[in-house]
């Protein structure tokens, strides 16, 4: 296999006939950024999906550094090292903010470590900086059900970086945002990138032109066009497909 | 004793045998054990099915296991008993069962349609709870049935008549302690009514304090047209009860109307609206909580025909609910959410599967052999439930959401 | 009971708990421990009710099984209808063995009286192992927690939740129920096995010593029983099972397998329920199948919530207050107790969903300050009134389908 981070060929995903994934091929590095936009149905979802194991291809493989997944279960597929961030903020909301990052920061997921946990010197201080970073340090103790919904994206955003995964999924990462929260969350995604390869798919334009350095369009289950923002905004089919709402 | 597999003792594998039995079949006896078999199975599983069609509906909608179905059953049967012993010496009296069915529906609706707007209503989206809630009301209603009396009856109105006045009036003035003088003023009305209905009964006696049905079982005898059973010329021994084939034809009557009330119907439109997509649906200006209420109604409207029916088959007690409620449970779960055709499909394997091992399995060799090793009696009846379950642990290994789930996303980005 | 219910929730949100702190609680279990064996059964006797201290005894054993309905219901969310079972079980083995001891003076095992009336004239290879007491005890634990193990794991792996999950428990509890009644040549069926004139050491089960024994150890399992809970429910472990009930898709996202976590949570609920089966039949006298009625298995679900779910403390106080509630009111009404436990059904799901203990937390200490006087605090706007979290419970509702 080659050095890629990630590779996806020819997957094709269908439900009952219709295919929301269709000979879809996908490739990434290690240590890039990438975002995937396209328009309502373009096959997003599915394709985080697909990579995370909740859905298995009909068709095609799914390679994360050199292994294929297709046999793997969500859990594991985690363990190996893919994390993903949901759609709308998804945290445990009956735990604190520091249990829920306890929680996902816990090296060993395993039933056995996890009744008899063994703390290391660090872990607290990894956590605080963690909470630190996403701006929750002050609400570490209140529970996360209080959390206001941007401040729910930033906690699931620490909760991924804490599983110190090697690739970050990230979905609509500022869907119900403010634009100064939009701010925050884009300039911690760049701090992040540094040394986390990460996959962002998003709806926003504007974000998208404050992180993105490579932009993939999906359309219709499939990738229609990969470049820098600036290419893609001018390529005639990205046009089309958004109906020319992109040359403003 | 049926003997279906007689020529198959001793052969080790049940399929052999069942593969011998298909090689007699010019054998008669063997021909009405197996015509025998199919009905009586074909009949367990409409009654099933019958019961068990509330129950999806409801469950496939909102996503409620009404615990109280059993109980609203049990309710259709005792309108039976009461349509039956008022309709008792008129002429009407040969067509009472059909006046049964359409009372035993509207009651059980009835109380389905309050239950819904008093309790079920306030617990959706916690559907444990709902189940918990509905156990609840299955108690109630058992002990209802066991002790309903003038007395009864009377006392209970007292109390809630004071108790809504009372708090009628509560609610006009605003009041800190709100809550709580209405517990206070709830105990003080059930006093009332406590002493009073026990004037009643003091003062008019068994009158008043015999209780309409008490916990002995009730008895229904069908009218003098269902009686008997259609004897079939080509095979001998066998006779259809004219019961269970008119119950079987009233399954499936239940089931056209049904499919016609969900599929060619404005409200079935948007029944199955909601059951597909709750908020859209929502948006789209259908009034969700009326088609939850609807719902709920026609479910349980359907649990009291199934209990008019099955009060046919048997006396009619304050437990006859309990008998068919896990059956009607494992239909459901078998059969898939929001798909009549799974319910189908479960409740008549079901009914066949448990019917044809309850009957047969104490025949077969293999299964004699390895009860005496085991020192377990697998062919005794109760078996036939344990078989079943096992079955459908493992069937649930292969198809964790049923026969037919639901499938694909339900919501794309 | 005051001084217990006031010790702090165990998903309170307060950070890692002080040494000191647990070793207050330590010293609290304990000194509640010897109060319930030295002074209660004397205050009992001296007022004349001395048959409640059996009740009493029966009821502990009985919140034993209520601690585990609260492990894997309250904290994590899996309903189980199916707990007789597991009760059943358990107190199925003790008797099985007791039924073998001999008759006063006597050596060796006895055929028991049932299966002579069968005529059953060996011991069939189900009872033998139940000749040996250390067997007995390991199976009173075992036995239930590995058909627990059996059963969760052949559901739970195939992510069956919810309403399936307890419908399924329900019916395993229904085709236990159908196997034992139906089996009258090997467990004497509907009848049940009757423990009360069996000898052991000497004396006669139903006998005061005997009683007052049982009633000691039911109390210190009792204590261990929540000490075990207790350190589950705290720490990582704890935090998961909360976790895996507010989300369960996020942790397997997360990288645990949520699976065995719940397999272990249910085998070990499990175990506690056959403990509590053993004891309680061996104070009462008898097991039957009735111990595997629906009624029964929801019952237990109901002590939990009347103390309140998700609080360790809530279990045994609601299993206590429920049952001694059923005593006093079915000597009292005896038909009215049904409709008496349907309304608590009702009222505890719908008016107190967090139950006595969750009020006290919240309402209780509110309604004590208005009382003396002093003025409430503002908080936060409370949660149930918050538009975001209602917004976001909706949200979870809305997904729970498409985990």
């Amino acid at each position: 296999m080659s050095s890629k981070l990630l590779t996806i060929e020819n997957l094709t995903v269908s439900f009952d006939g219709f295919k929301a994934l269709n000979n879809l091929n996908f490739s990434m590095d290690a240590g890039e950024l990438r975002v995937i936009i396209g328009p309502n149905g373009a096959g997003k979802t599915t394709f985080l999906d697909t990579i995370t194991g909740k859905t298995q291809p009909t068709q095609g493989t799914v390679h994360f550094k050199g292994k294929n997944l297709a046999k793997f279960k969500e859990h594991t597929i985690a363990k190996m090292g893919i994390g993903r961030k949901f759609q709308t903020p998804r945290v445990y909301l009956n735990l604190s903010v520091r249990e829920n990052m306890t929680l996902a920061h816990h090296k060993h997921k395993t039933l056995f470590k996890t009744l008899f946990p063994k703390s290391h010197w660090g872990d607290k201080d990894a956590i605080a900086q963690l909470l630190e970073t996403v701006g929750l340090l002050g609400k570490a103790n209140s529970p996360a059900a209080l959390l206001a919904h941007g401040e729910k994206q930033r906690l699931e955003i620490g909760m991924l970086v804490a599983q110190s995964p090697d690739l970050l999924l990230v979905d609509e990462p500022v869907a119900g945002l403010t634009d100064e929260e939009t701010e925050k969350v884009g300039n911690l995604l760049i701090d992040l990138a540094k040394d986390h390869s990460i996959l962002v798919i998003e709806h926003d334009m504007e974000f998208v032109r404050q992180i993105a350095r490579k932009v993939t369009v999906l359309h219709e289950g499939s990738v229609l066009c990969e470049g820098t923002m600036d290419e893609v905004q001018t390529d005639r089919r990205v046009i089309e497909v958004y109906l020319g709402q992109q040359d403003e | 004793m049926s003997p279906l597999f007689k020529g198959a003792r001793g052969i080790e594998f049940p399929i052999a045998s069942i593969l011998i039995c298909f090689n007699s079949l010019e054998d008669p006896a063997v021909w009405s054990a197996l015509v025998d078999g199919l009905f009586s199975g074909v009949s367990i599983g409409s009654v099933l099915l019958l019961s068990a069609l509330g129950l999806a509906i409801v469950f496939g909608l909102m996503g409620v296991i009404n615990m109280a179905h059993g109980e609203l059953m049990m309710l259709g049967a005792y309108t039976t008993v009461l349509v039956q012993g008022s309709l008792k010496g008129t002429p009407l009296f040969e067509g009472y069962i059909f006046v049964a069915l359409i009372a035993a529906f509207v009651v059980t609706a009835l109380f389905g349609l309050f239950l819904e707007r008093t309790v079920i209503r306030y617990l959706y989206g916690r559907p444990l709870e709902t189940l918990l809630a509905t156990w609840g009301v299955s108690l109630m209603l058992q002990q209802f049935v066991r002790s309903v009396s003038w007395q009864f009856v009377i006392g209970t109105t007292i109390a809630v008549a004071l108790f809504l006045v009372a708090s009628l009036g509560l609610n006009r003035i605003p009041f800190k302690f709100r809550n709580l003088s209405k517990a206070g003023i709830g105990l003080v009305a059930g006093t009332i009514a406590l002493q009073v209905s026990n004037a009643l009964g003091t003062m008019y006696g068994l009158a008043m304090t015999k209780p309409w049905f008490g916990a002995q079982n009730q008895d229904v005898t069908a009218p003098q047209w269902l009686r008997g059973g259609l004897k079939l010329g080509f095979v001998d021994n066998v006779q259809f009860s004219y019961v269970r084939i008119f119950i079987v034809f009233l399954t499936v009557i239940c089931l056209a109307a049904v499919y016609f009330f969900l599929n060619r119907t404005q409200w079935g439109l948007r029944i199955r609206a909601v059951t597909q997509n709750r908020s859209m649906s929502s948006c789209l200006g259908i009034p969700t909580d009326r088609v939850d209420a609807l719902t709920f109604a026609v479910g349980s409207g359907l649990a009291g025909i199934a209990g008019c029916a099955v009060s046919l088959l048997g006396s009619v007690g304050p437990n006859t609910g309990q008998n068919y409620i896990i059956d009607t449970f494992m239909v459901v779960v078998v059969g898939g959410v929001g798909n009549l055709v799974g319910s189908v499909v479960a409740a008549l394997v079901i009914g066949m599967s448990s019917y044809l091992y309850g009957t047969f399995a104490g025949q077969i060799g293999f299964i004699q052999d390895l009860s005496k090793t085991i020192g377990i009696d697998l062919g005794a009846q109760t078996m036939a439930k344990v078989v079943v379950f096992a079955l459908i642990v493992v069937f649930l290994q292969f198809k964790p959401g049923g026969l037919f789930p639901q499938k694909g996303r339900t919501v794309d980005a | 009971m005051q001084t217990l219910a006031k010790k702090p929730p165990v998903n309170s949100t307060l950070p890692k708990r002080s040494r000191s702190r647990l070793l207050i609680e330590t010293a609290i279990v304990i000194a509640i421990a010897i109060a319930m064996m030295t002074i209660v059964p004397g205050v009992l006797n001296a007022i004349g009710q001395s048959f409640r201290v059996g009740l009493l005894g029966r009821f502990m054993a009985l919140a034993i099984a209520a601690l585990g309905i609260d492990l894997i219901w309250g904290y994590t969310g899996i309903l189980s209808l199916g707990h007789g079972l597991f009760f059943a079980l358990g107190g199925y083995s003790l008797a099985m063995f007791l039924q073998l001891q001999p008759a006063l003076g006597g050596t060796g095992i006895q055929m028991p009286d049932f299966f002579v009336l069968y005529g059953v004239t060996s011991l069939p290879w189900l009872w033998q192992p139940f000749e040996s007491l250390p067997f007995t005890m390991i199976a009173i634990v075992l036995i239930p927690t590995i058909v627990a193990a059996v059963l969760g794991y052949l559901v739970f792996r195939n992510r069956i939740r919810g309403v399936y999950f307890s419908i399924l428990t329900q019916a395993a509890l229904i085709v236990f129920f159908n196997f034992f009644n139906g089996q009258q040549k090997l467990i004497n069926g509907t009848n049940g096995l009757k423990t009360d004139t069996t000898y052991l050491f000497g004396q006669v089960m139903s006998g005061p010593v005997m009683q007052a024994n049982f009633y000691y150890l039911t109390i210190v399992l009792l204590a261990l029983a929540y000490a075990l809970c207790r350190w589950l429910t705290s720490g990582k472990f704890g935090q998961l099972l909360v976790a895996i009930r507010d989300d369960e898709p996020r942790v397997r996202f997360t990288g645990y397998d949520p699976t065995v976590f719940k397999v272990l949570v249910f085998a070990v609920s499990a175990g506690l329920a056959g403990i509590a089966g053993a004891l309680y039949t061996v104070q009462s006298g008898i097991i039957t199948p009735k111990a595997m009625d629906i009624a029964f298995s929801i019952e237990m679900v109901i002590w939990v919530a009347v103390g309140g779910r998700g609080t360790l403390v809530g279990a045994v106080l609601g299993t206590l207050i429920v049952n001694f509630a059923r005593s006093l009111l079915s000597e009292q009404y005896p038909a009215f107790w049904l409709f008496f436990q349907g309304a608590l059904f009702l009222a505890v799901v719908t008016v107190l969903p967090d139950g006595f203990v969750g009020w006290f937390k919240t309402s209780g200490v509110e309604l004590l300050r208005q009382l003396s006087g002093k003025s409430k605090v503002s908080t936060y706007p409370s949660l149930a009134n918050n538009p975001d979290v209602t917004y976001e419970q909706q949200a979870i509702d809305d997904r729970k389908s498409d985990g």
